[in-house]
């Protein structure tokens, strides 16, 4: 993989939070769900696939319970390893279990305006414009749909937002806003008309979805539909459980592991039923229910616990992990959101998550913001210097160094300093300037990072597809358009 | 611009302070006056590392070893400026130290690099010293600027003696005194009667351009 792109590396720093005893009995406990209890697959034609599978179906309430050695026997098949393909080669992402990256996050549905400050409703030239300040951005690695294209009709909207963020940056795209087999199937010709046709498509998957379960333990039909389209043409599709604590999961967190892994295996068993070896990757975002309101916010212990925890699953079951981190109920770039977005990252990163979500939300994912979004690459930088660990050699322990400088002396001017200095991390938004200078301007993290969002916003190009594509794209809506 | 003299600029921007000796040396030798190898290489060179720092591609060790290969290149010129009675234009007449009771050095130590890069002559009277060396060396050296290191909440007050001092000496006026070190504060600074104040080095060196109304190289 190229340097354009900052990853966690092999974190030499790893956290654990289950044991092997634990991950076993949370797997025993999901495979009494699966079998016992069911899940809702409001679907006849994720029905009729389980059933011939030898799920137990019942068609009134539309439960399928899954036998756990045949639940097992299918998630076998899923691959564990593939690469998740940009538009450009350089920006390709091994998902080979020794990386972490970084993406956006989605689906927003307000924006702080970059230049006026203002908070309004999102439009398709904002998913455009946040998808050119990502791709400025090396820590970030891929792109979700940021915020959703309002201004746009709402049956070929999905569209517009690929359209969009295409239109402006060679990464990864991972859309988790199209939900209907009939949208989906149209999202699959415009990835392979920029893949070069299907089957280049299959080889280089330059699209990958996401979809929602429905805690606790459904699903929804048109997430299945539109999934089974995407692992047919043999996209990377991931299904994520946003099971919170106290109200769609059991307050434990031991309890709501469970219901989000039942959520989460039962589509992908169905994926692999139905087209067997297709890639697929568990994805989560629990959290705990906000016990005064009611509201899923993101944010707090409970999620840092859920982001370490739950890619232990994934690798019990040999499951790349999109995580759900950066989450926070802040309003602002804040205190709050510094807190959360560190931490969840961390324990995420530090366990070895392949995707990370995202970068960029405030409010429960509702609102974006330049600044958040500069912030919390900032906060993945440091995470990935964090995460390397210290190497310990001779050059590192310098010892002939310590001699020469001796007691009472200092290192600022040795040679040794200025070949390894740059191995230092340095700040771009972090304050450590004197306090003079701070209080003649009395300025931060803030208006540096929405400077620097402006500046890009001014300045990069993004990476606009030729002409002759960019039509071929506009047709394929146009057509979605006439057609619904 | 001559290949040695190029040599120079380079040997400089990197801090390589044997090499810019020899390079200095061999310069003289096939007959550069030292007021050109000053003029045309070291100082745009130091002006150069300045500039570099200033907009952050350079870091502190990077002034650091540039200042130490000036000083270097210093040593070899300053005796041939003298027999030839050539007189460097002096920004002025540094004395500094750590006071009394506290034994801080790095701080004070950059604050004397950077200031002798910038064309001052620093008097460094190490760590540890009594408000009457302190006296005495501004009495003796003629200083025009006395800067004051205290790294403790204990020790700065230490810096308020030494201005009393000055005063009873009666030379106050002919220096001017500048403050630093963790504690200090703009608000302490005042409260003494120093004439400036700055929390890093370089902050220190445009406190002292500024106080004496001299122009610096970065």
């Amino acid at each position: 993989m190229s340097q354009k792109i900052l990853s966690a590396i092999d974190p030499k720093l790893r956290v654990s939070v289950l044991s092997e005893d634990e991950i076993r009995r949370i797997h025993t406990a999901t495979m009494d769900v699966l079998e016992t209890i069911g899940v809702r697959f409001p679907s006849e034609k994720a029905l009729n696939i389980l059933e011939a599978h030898g799920a137990q179906v019942d068609r009134e309430t539309m439960i399928a319970k899954i036998p756990g050695v045949i639940a097992e026997e299918h998630l076998s098949r899923a691959p564990s390893t593939y690469t998740l393909c940009g538009l450009e080669p350089d920006f390709d992402l091994p998902l080979d279990g020794s990386h972490s990256y970084l993406g956006t996050d989605g689906c927003g549905v307000e924006i702080i305006d970059a230049f006026t400050q203002e908070k309004r409703p999102s439009t398709k030239r904002d998913v455009s414009d946040v998808g050119r300040v990502a791709d400025a951005l090396p820590e970030i690695a891929f792109h979700w749909v940021p915020l959703s294209a309002q201004d746009c009709p709402v049956e070929s909207r999905g569209l517009h937002e690929l359209d969009a963020i295409w239109n402006v940056s060679g990464k990864h795209l991972q859309t988790e806003s199209i939900v209907s087999e009939r949208e989906m199937r149209f999202a699959v010709e415009m990835a392979a008309l920029l893949a070069g046709g299907r089957e280049a498509l299959r080889r280089r998957p330059v699209l990958s979805i996401m979809q929602c379960t429905i805690s606790p333990l459904c699903h929804d039909a048109g997430s299945l539909e539109a999934a089974l389209v995407a692992a047919e043409a043999g996209l990377p599709v991931g299904f994520m459980t946003m099971a919170s604590c106290a109200s769609t999961g059991p307050a434990t967190l031991a309890g709501n592991l469970v219901v989000g892994n039942v959520e989460v295996l039962s589509a992908l068993v169905l994926l692999q039923m139905a087209y067997p070896g297709c890639p697929v990757y568990y994805a989560a975002a629990q959290t705990a229910t906000d016990l005064r309101t009611g509201a899923y916010t993101g944010g707090g212990p409970a999620d840092y616990l859920f982001g370490a925890a739950t890619n232990l699953l994934a690798d019990f079951y040999r499951l790349p992990l999109s995580m759900g981190a950066f989450a926070t109920g802040a309003k602002q770039p804040d205190w709050q959101a510094g807190v959360d977005n560190s931490l969840s990252a961390f324990m995420a990163a530090s366990t070895g998550a392949d995707m990370l979500l995202g970068a960029g939300l405030l409010h429960g994912s509702r609102i974006f913001s330049y600044e958040e979004l500069l912030m919390d690459s900032e906060i993945w930088n440091m995470l990935c210097a964090t995460l390397r660990g210290i190497v310990v050699d001779d050059e590192t322990l310098a010892l002939e160094v310590i001699r020469q400088v001796g007691p009472g002396g200092h290192y600022l001017a040795h040679r040794h300093t200025l070949k390894h200095m740059r191995e230092l991390w340095q700040p771009t938004l972090m304050d450590r300037r004197p306090y003079s200078v701070w209080e003649e301007k009395r300025d931060g993290a803030r208006e540096w990072a929405r400077e620097k969002a402006q500046k890009i916003l001014r300045e990069h190009p993004g990476r606009p597809l030729e002409d002759g594509l960019r039509s071929e794209l506009m047709k394929i809506i146009a057509l979605a358009e006439q057609l619904s | 611009m001559d290949e040695i003299l190029q040599k120079i600029i380079s040997a400089l921007d990197e801090g390589e302070d044997e090499q810019i000796s020899l390079l200095v040396r061999q310069a003289l030798a096939i007959g550069f006056e030292p007021m050109t190898i000053l003029e045309n290489a070291l100082v745009p060179a130091m002006t150069r590392v300045g500039e570099k720092f200033a907009c952050g591609e350079y870091f502190l060790p990077n002034l650091i070893v540039s200042a130490e290969a000036m000083k270097q290149a210093m040593f070899v010129l300053e005796p041939v400026m003298r027999q030839r009675q050539q007189m460097l234009k002096r920004a002025g007449v540094a004395v500094i130290g750590t006071v009394q009771g506290d034994i801080h050095e790095i701080g004070k130590t950059l604050v004397g690099t950077m200031l002798s890069v910038n064309g001052f002559e620093v008097h460094d009277l190490g760590v540890d010293v009594t408000p009457e060396k302190f006296v005495s060396a501004v009495a003796e050296t003629g200083a025009n600027l006395l800067g004051l290191s205290a790294l403790l909440t204990t020790t700065m007050t230490v810096q308020r003696d030494v201005i009393q001092k000055l005063e009873d000496a009666g030379i106050r006026e002919q220096v001017k005194v500048i403050v630093g070190g963790a504690p200090v504060t703009r608000a302490w600074a005042d409260e003494i009667g120093a004439d400036g104040y700055a929390e890093d080095a370089i902050g220190a060196v445009e406190i002292a351009r500024r106080l004496l109304d001299v122009e610096g190289i970065i």
